[in-house]
């Protein structure tokens, strides 16, 4: 039975791809990030395993929505709102390695908040990555928000802000989606759907099946998509981004994600990373050799990333009071982080 | 340039029509404010004068439209988001004090919020507990958000248009008593701006010094005009911006006068008079004649019926009996 299984959901990938049009490259690209965010996700479970390491939040099994959705999105144009577990997303965005292990540490040279935030809350002007805060669904908000400052501007960008299910709860989704469905903001809202929040089933957060049923309320699309099927993804996120940048208005889309314990008892159906390499090794798209080269090439570049992050020893950077307002940093951040950081307003607008 | 006498709202809807003409990025967010003008007609005519894509109507729901705003502001535009009591400011408090206030700072200033949220406050219009509350201590004590209590017409409109012009997010509260009785002399200088943090000496004396805000400035100058038949000479200050707080200006007039009353509507305890007191009390020791008072109104809510309300909301006469204690000092 897992068999069939295993072999119907290849089959469903490949409907998917054959739907989507993707090049070899550009598949194999896909894989190489989900891939790359899976091994540094479980390097980072390691080290805390190890007690190395506190906080940040794993994105297993969410690699495959998160890195089509940086696919669409226009570094130095778009602006993206990640929430804690889109480790997968802001690799795929170009976010280095080593920035996410400073993160991780809580090390005052991390560019995304220099220590003052606990792991997992990006923040890279450069990257059009909105510092996020730690509670749940303010963001949702600010991507409305993003994204109707940008229909005022006449601009192209598109906002798209990522959330679990458990945020859905939260007023702050509800008035961001009645407010971008009035007036028709180009935002993506993208609920990553693992059926839990922190400890509670989706049953005890929510009457309706899914979290989209929620959309026609909102006059806002409504998109739902298996989060184990990249390509579907792919295809769906494609649609919403152009939706989006045209002027189609809003979009709200589900990525139902598989839970921890269905990935773990059949990889080869639920897995994203899991399942793709077996599409990919079945298709004929990747060896079993190339594939342990891209591991072993990744496990290196990881492994070097933490060491060089453990290394930088930047203490005292900042003083305590730096940045609380605008006349009040001491030093100049780019200097010290080697990071594009200032905050131009005329650039902004010069976008597009 | 010329100079007339309007009154404080209309002080308000000027600084802000200005600032709109003055850069485009500026654009209004809030319940009733296009072609309602807002509920105390502060943006009366702005949309007919700078159309439908600079004064935005918003959903009925204080969280949407500071967290739109924050939104907006982080997107490259200048909101100015109206509240319609301040009361309900409390609805939008993450919003403010876990995004707006944190994001420059959580960011290393990569990110910023150049907002205004703008809400009247306090009593005196029979608003009752929920409509009449003094709100501003709260938002005084969040590091990342400045705030401004002004008294005078002229005081808001050069006050709104430094925070429009500020780089951080500023809460703007507007006495609401105070909105259409209120008139004064106001520049049409376009750059009449007034720097937030500047306290102000509204009345120079040498007896006693009253630190004070909002209506209770006026309240503040009519005690001194009672007190004058008794020789007493009081020094009122205005701080006008609560965060930041212009200590040098309190020092001054309190080194001068070595008495010094605190004097508020917002409750006594835990009022910004406290904070005030207590750092007079450190910094100024040497200089004190006698305990810095703090009045306030006692602790409890705001009753809606006009006379009980007066009874809570202290007053020239409460201020002259705490002065003459003082004195004896």
């Amino acid at each position: 039975m897992q068999d069939v299984a295993a072999e119907a959901h290849i089959h469903r990938l490949q409907e998917s791809f054959n739907a989507l049009n993707y090049s070899a490259e550009e598949t194999l690209d896909v894989y190489g990030l989900m891939l790359l965010a899976r091994l540094t996700d479980e390097y980072l479970a390691d080290l805390r395993t190890k007690g190395l390491m506190t906080g940040g939040v794993s994105c297993k099994g969410h690699e495959a929505i998160q890195v089509v959705c940086a696919r669409e999105l226009v570094v130095g144009t778009d602006y993206t709102l990640p929430y804690y577990r889109d480790l997968a997303l802001v690799i795929a965005m170009g976010m280095p390695l080593y920035d996410i292990f400073l993160n991780h540490l809580g090390s005052e040279a991390d560019p995304n908040s220099g220590g003052r935030m606990r792991p997992a809350h990006w923040s890279s002007r450069k990257l059009g990555i909105v510092s996020s805060s730690g509670v749940a669904a303010t963001h949702i908000l600010h991507a409305a928000g993003i994204a109707f400052a940008a229909q005022i501007r006449q601009s192209s960008a598109i906002t798209a802000a990522f959330f679990g299910e458990g945020a859905t709860s939260e007023g702050d989704f509800h008035e961001a989606l009645n407010f971008a469905g009035i007036h028709r903001v180009g935002a993506l809202f993208i609920c990553e759907n693992n059926g839990v929040a922190l400890s509670t089933p989706q049953s005890r957060q929510m009457k309706v099946k899914h979290v989209v049923d929620r959309a026609s309320a909102y006059g806002v699309h409504g998109m739902l998509v298996d989060g184990s099927n990249v390509f579907a993804a792919a295809a769906a996120i494609r649609d919403a981004a152009t939706r989006a940048r045209s002027g189609g208005g809003p979009v709200l889309l589900e990525a139902i994600i598989p839970s921890q314990m269905r990935m773990r008892e059949q990889p080869d159906i639920y897995d994203p990373v899991y399942g793709l390499r077996a599409f990919l090794l079945q298709s004929g798209k990747l060896t079993e050799a190339a594939d342990t080269e891209m591991r072993e090439t990744f496990t290196q570049k990881i492994e070097d990333a933490y060491k060089l992050a453990l290394s930088a020893d930047k203490a005292g950077i900042f003083a305590v009071q730096d940045y609380v307002y605008a006349d009040n940093p001491a030093v100049n951040v780019q200097e010290h982080l080697q990071t594009e950081t200032s905050f131009n307003i005329e650039e902004t607008l010069q976008h597009d | 340039m010329t100079e007339r006498t309007i009154s404080m709202v209309e002080a308000l809807r000027e600084g802000l029509r200005e600032e709109m003409g003055r850069d485009e990025r500026v654009v209004l967010l809030g319940d009733d404010i296009g072609s309602a003008g807002g509920i105390f007609t502060a943006t009366m005519g702005l949309r007919e004068e700078f159309g439908g894509g600079r004064v935005w109507d918003m959903p009925l729901a204080e969280n949407g439209v500071v967290g739109v705003g924050i939104g907006a502001a982080i997107g490259g535009l200048r909101p100015v988001a109206e509240v319609q009591f301040a009361d309900f400011l409390l609805s939008a408090m993450s919003q403010i004090v876990n995004e707006a206030a944190k994001l420059r700072y959580r960011s290393l200033g990569q990110w910023s919020c150049p907002i205004v949220i703008r809400a009247p406050y306090g009593a005196g219009l029979a608003g009752g507990p929920d409509h009449s509350q003094s709100v501003e201590t709260l938002f005084a004590h969040i590091p990342g958000l400045k705030v401004v209590a002004p008294s005078t017409p002229a005081d808001t409109k050069g006050l709104i248009k430094a925070s429009i012009r500020d780089e951080d997010p500023v809460i703007f509260l507007e006495q609401k008593s105070l909105y259409h009785q209120r008139y004064g002399v106001v520049s049409d200088d376009e750059d009449y701006v007034i720097p937030l943090g500047r306290a102000i000496v509204r009345r120079e004396g040498k007896d006693v010094s009253v630190i004070t805000y909002g209506a209770m400035v006026f309240e503040s100058l009519f005690a001194a005009e009672m007190l004058q038949r008794e020789q007493i000479d009081l020094e009122i200050i205005d701080i006008r911006t609560l965060q930041p707080l212009d200590i040098d200006t309190i020092g001054e007039s309190v080194s001068k006068t070595n008495k010094a009353i605190v004097f508020h509507e917002d409750t006594r305890f835990s009022g910004i008079g406290a904070e005030i007191a207590a750092t007079i009390g450190e910094e100024l020791f040497e200089f004190l004649d006698g305990p810095v008072i703090r009045l306030g109104a006692p602790f409890a809510p705001i009753p809606a019926k006009p006379s009980l309300e007066k009874e809570i909301i202290p007053n020239a006469a409460a201020l002259a009996n705490a002065v003459r204690r003082l004195s004896r000092y």
